[in-house]
């Protein structure tokens, strides 16, 4: 498959499309033309295009919204292109933009539409309804209410918990995060990332931002006129490399700063500093600082949390007490966040250096400028890497 | 010629004109149920095809158009007099409306809801009875209750076809007015109409709200 790397060898691909084809009725050109892809179980797909690519007919072929016009379509290496269309729809979630709950049923029956249809029965399907709405962070209490009654955050989840209801191993999302206000868009991004870490869903997901397709996909695939795509690879290469200028352009300015959220502080080379503990004398310091070399010391209190920099002038100064010595400790970050967080923290720091620390607060290591170059360096493929020595 | 006030008329005939009344309410919901048996098919049938909708409702709009007077005459060679042509005629006027508001109803239905609904698998029939109908049935009932009104009202020329009802006491004293208690008889009939319409007003309002969904008010 084109530009997929050897990385994904071991996994097996849920959906395979071949020589994809939809001409709509009454149109010379085909909306999407011979495509064909596989998309590894477990994975978050991201279609990604300008509008009217063909990335939601591409999208909405696999559960045959859309009658496609020629290729296949195997699920699990079962060919459903032409099997009954409302069963083959009940292994699929499906969630859409605009949610379309069903406003004359309540929340707890439209989560339970699909159970139903599968006969479930009741009990089961009450105890599955409780145990969505905990998953999607919404309280118990809503199962009874009626559509209308939530907010648009709330009837999103609502969506998100209704395709999962039975449970499918394929999720369709046509930008399910695009008509929330960007605070609530972001929560429910991160949510829903946090809830695939346990679900492990095979999901397609449709969206004309470059930026969540980056935040959300493990894969991304590019697509321009008629779904060809232009680039299908993790959210790492197409930043580090893309295939084309089109792809280039697609991603637009600042690919290099996309990139860096995408990497965690924690997993580059961290440079060595000296630390020193508060209750250290100011003479055990001087010495500490001279023999590493740099101009600063970095002390840390009885728990290991960062506390004050200090330099040679500071330490000279005879009775100060090192607990007020220098500048207090800013700029931290934690070793989860990202190298962009970390960039832009270090850019408010007086040191040009950021300390990271765990998720306590205690000290792990500091980074500075200089790593994050080498860092952002490394991240470039080989060919175009500047000291190299390609 | 002496004849009644028109509440003394009230209290000796009462129980004839309630007689008349339930007759003529009778008439009505049998005729009612026709058209919206023929009206709801009619629209389902067609709601996704606009041309085949607009063709329906010009047919539906055309038979409105013909006078009742003509329609019951023209019914006569054909199915005699009575109950049987009142039924026909009143069907063929209530059919309009109901028509109109089911295939209003079914289209208003927001794509997404029908989308997610067929995304999710449901089948064509389960989309149409547990998702569309349900949705489109608010504006559906308001249809019926139109065509009650309306027919209503038209019933009472079925007495021209000899049918049922309180169109009898109107025409027989329309047909003699001036005479002992012409003027009690017509009025009589109107009275038994207005109340019924208010009756029927009433019991839709209420059969509206309780087939009505607590997620659509």
């Amino acid at each position: 498959m084109e530009g997929v790397d050897g990385s994904n060898s071991g996994t097996k691909a849920m959906i395979r499309l071949e020589n994809l084809t939809k001409t709509f009725p009454g149109q010379t050109e085909p909306a999407v033309e011979d495509l064909s892809m596989e998309i590894y179980e477990g994975e978050i797909v991201v279609f990604v295009g300008p509008s009217g690519c063909g990335k939601t007919t591409t999208m909405k072929m696999i559960n045959r919204i859309i009658e496609p016009s020629g290729g296949r379509i195997f699920l699990n290496d079962e060919d459903v292109t032409t099997t009954n269309s409302d069963k083959l729809r009940r292994r699929i979630g499906y969630v859409i933009q605009q949610i379309g709950l069903f406003p004359h049923m309540t929340i707890a029956d439209n989560i339970a539409t699909v159970p139903k249809m599968l006969g479930w029965d009741k009990k089961r399907i009450s105890e599955r309804t409780d145990e969505l709405l905990e998953t999607v962070g919404m309280d118990r209490s809503y199962r009874d209410r009626y559509p209308k009654e939530l907010s648009g955050g709330q009837r999103q989840r609502v969506g998100v918990a209704r395709a999962m209801a039975a449970d499918p191993p394929i999720m369709l999302m046509d930008e399910p995060f695009g008509a929330v206000d960007p605070i609530t868009r972001e929560r429910l991004q991160d949510e829903f990332l946090r809830l695939q870490e346990e679900i492990k869903k095979t999901i397609v997901f449709v969206t004309h931002d470059i930026d969540e397709a980056i935040k959300m996909g493990d894969r991304i695939a590019i697509l321009r006129e008629k779904s060809v795509i232009a680039q299908y690879d993790t959210p790492e290469r197409i930043l580090t490399d893309p295939a084309d200028e089109y792809v280039e352009n697609f991603i637009g300015a600042g690919a290099s700063l996309k990139r860096l959220s995408l990497s965690k502080v924690r997993d580059i080379k961290t440079s060595e500093w000296p630390v020193a503990r508060l209750t250290d004398s100011p003479d055990e310091v001087k010495e500490l600082l001279r023999k590493s070399g740099k101009d600063y010391v970095l002390l840390l209190d009885e728990d290991r949390k960062p506390k004050r920099w200090v330099g040679l002038e500071e330490l000279e100064l005879n009775g100060v007490p090192l607990r007020n010595a220098g500048w207090p400790a800013v700029a931290i970050v934690e070793g989860k966040s990202s190298l962009y967080e970390t960039l832009d923290t270090m850019i408010t720091s007086y040191k040009g250096s950021a300390i990271v620390v765990d998720d306590r607060g205690r000290y792990e290591s500091i980074v500075d400028f200089g790593t994050v170059l080498q860092a952002i360096e490394e991240m470039r493929p080989e060919e175009n890497r500047v000291g190299g020595g390609a | 010629m002496n004849s009644m006030g028109f509440f003394e008329y009230l209290a000796s005939r009462w129980d004839d004109l309630l007689e008349l009344s339930i007759e003529h309410a009778q008439v009505v919901l049998i005729s009612l149920l026709v058209a919206t048996a023929i009206g709801v098919t009619l629209g389902v049938l067609t709601y996704r095809r606009p041309a085949a909708a607009q063709a329906v409702l010009a047919v539906a709009s055309a038979i409105l158009t013909v006078p009742s007077f003509a329609l019951f005459g023209l019914l006569i060679p054909i199915l005699g007099l009575g109950y049987t042509p009142t039924v026909v005629a009143l069907s063929c006027y209530a059919v309009l409306s109901i028509l109109r508001n089911t295939i209003t109803g079914l289209q208003s239905v927001d794509p997404a809801v029908t989308e997610s609904a067929k995304g999710m698998g449901l089948s064509d029939w389960q989309q149409l009875f547990k998702i569309e109908m349900p949705l489109a049935w608010p504006v559906i009932i308001a249809g019926i209750r139109v065509s009650a009104l309306l027919i209503l009202g038209i019933a009472a020329i079925a007495a021209y076809v000899n049918g049922p009802g309180l169109g009898g006491d109107i025409f027989s004293g329309l047909s003699r007015i001036g005479g002992a208690n012409s003027l009690n008889l017509v009025l009589g009939g109107f009275l038994g109409i207005i109340v019924l319409a208010l009756v029927f007003e009433v019991l839709f309002a209420l059969l509206g709200r309780l087939t009505t969904s607590r997620g659509l008010n």
